[in-house]
């Protein structure tokens, strides 16, 4: 991370940032399918869900920039801040590919969320809890659409199977990074705010292992990658899909609707 | 605490003036509060017109502040509904002509919107409108299996239907077509 000022409550700052990067970065991917989507319907589901998404981040950008009480909204948050100050995990980022590849990344993304949002409504923290509890409903929404793809593309033709399997092959290195606990993490959890990772992470192998099954895929092994991203060190693909994303407030400042 | 036992310890405290007083501004604050509330029954959703934002639920309260200025709670439906901005506008659009004096809209997050709020009479008016209203929240495992609950057709009362569509046309709203009669319908999604 860049920017070298101490804000009054940094762990819960970087806290914020990371939840509502992920739901940033994982929206606006899902955006870039609008008009480019197999059916109508799938170009509808996807928009809705990135809707959801950017909703999620707008709620936690903008406590996130209360917390650094340097007078930055979630529009500066979202819009000014360079690849290297995202602290979204390195998944979210993963180009949309074909449409097994984006809902392979949703359901590992969906899951992940889906736990840890159920958890956080018990937060101590109360503004957290509250974005939670109303998010949680939204990514079980998510999580039955992904998920009922990702069976009926698993379990379908030669063709989808295929995709699917090396999509999840592809995506399933990047997975190791939601569970690894950092001193962020560590500093959430200890004072209630946020879950142990490791719970979570249980929780998010047993749903992942039934849907898995459900789509008679297989789990690919756990190999020794590891990713940076909620640390600010991302692949080489957010900063394309920030050039896009930022394009008008970095060649308008400050342009408005 | 209610209405009646406030009464009760204004009176034990209060002058027999002042009691008059006080009594008089709960009064003025009522009327001001029912007013806001007709005011707000004629506030329809924009993207489902017949339903107002009360019928919806997502007024959370009405009340008077210290200050006398009404505070009115707004929950949005869904965190990224596009219309939620248009019906914070509405609402102070409408407040602003009822005469209800100063006032002030606040977002209220928790606890979360529930399709559940929508009143008996929303859930007339979206059957009325053609649209299923939703089934009862849950978070059972089972309700997050797609068709884990067969959802009657609006025109012929079938329940030989199929989802077409998880979303639909807004972000409140499911795409669901009849097998019988072969017409599309929308269910309103349950949160």
């Amino acid at each position: 991370m860049s920017a070298g000022i101490k804000v009054r409550d940094d762990d819960l700052f970087r806290y914020a940032l990371r939840l509502g990067d992920l739901s940033l970065v994982v929206g606006q991917r899902l955006g870039e399918w609008v008009g480019h989507s197999p059916a109508l319907e799938e170009d509808l589901g996807l928009a809705n869900m990135a809707l959801d998404l950017i909703g999620q981040a707008r709620l936690l950008l903008g406590y996130a920039g209360e917390i650094e009480g340097r007078g930055r909204d979630e529009d500066q948050l979202a819009f000014l801040r360079e690849h290297g100050e995202y602290l979204n995990p390195t998944l979210a980022e993963q180009p949309n590919g074909d449409f097994a590849l984006t809902i392979v990344r949703q359901v590992l993304i969906d899951a992940f969320q889906l736990e840890l949002y159920e958890r956080l409504t018990a937060s101590t923290d109360e503004r957290l809890a509250a974005i939670a509890a109303k998010a949680v409903k939204e990514t079980r929404y998510h999580l039955r659409y992904s998920g009922g793809w990702l069976v009926r593309l698993g379990d379908g033709t030669l063709e989808s199977r295929a995709r699917t399997s090396s999509a999840l092959e592809r995506l399933w290195s990047f997975t190791a990074e939601l569970f690894a606990e950092d001193e962020v993490d560590r500093a959430m959890a200890d004072r209630g705010i946020a879950p142990r990772l490791a719970d979570v992470q249980k929780a998010w192998n047993a749903r992942i292992d039934a849907l898995l099954a459900e789509a008679t895929l297989e789990r690919p092994p756990d190999r020794p990658f590891q990713w940076f991203g909620k640390q600010g060190a991302h692949s080489e693909h957010l900063g394309y899909m920030l050039t896009e994303m930022q394009y008008m407030q970095r060649t308008y400042p400050g342009a408005r609707w | 605490m209610n209405a009646f036992a406030l009464f009760d310890q204004a009176a034990a405290v209060a002058e027999p003036a002042a009691m008059v007083a006080t009594v008089a501004a709960v009064a003025v604050a009522d009327a001001r509060i029912a007013s806001a509330w007709a005011a707000l029954r004629d506030v329809e959703d924009p993207e489902i017109p017949t339903v107002s934002v009360v019928d919806l639920g997502v007024i959370r309260f009405v009340t008077a502040q210290s200050d006398g200025s009404l505070e009115v709670g707004l929950s949005p439906t869904y965190t990224g509904c596009p219309a939620t901005e248009v019906i914070q506008a509405l609402v102070e659009r409408a407040l602003a002509g009822a005469d209800v004096g100063g006032f002030r809209v606040v977002r209220v997050l928790a606890p979360a919107w529930s399709s559940d709020w929508i009143t008996p009479e929303g859930r007339r008016k979206l059957v009325e409108y053609g649209i299923v209203p939703p089934d009862h929240s849950s978070s059972s495992l089972r309700d997050l299996r797609p068709g884990s609950r067969p959802v009657a057709c609006p025109r012929c009362h079938s329940t030989h239907t199929e989802t077409v569509s998880e979303f639909g046309s807004t972000p409140c709203k499911a795409l669901l077509r009849c097998r019988e009669c072969l017409e599309p319908f929308e269910y309103f999604k349950c949160i």
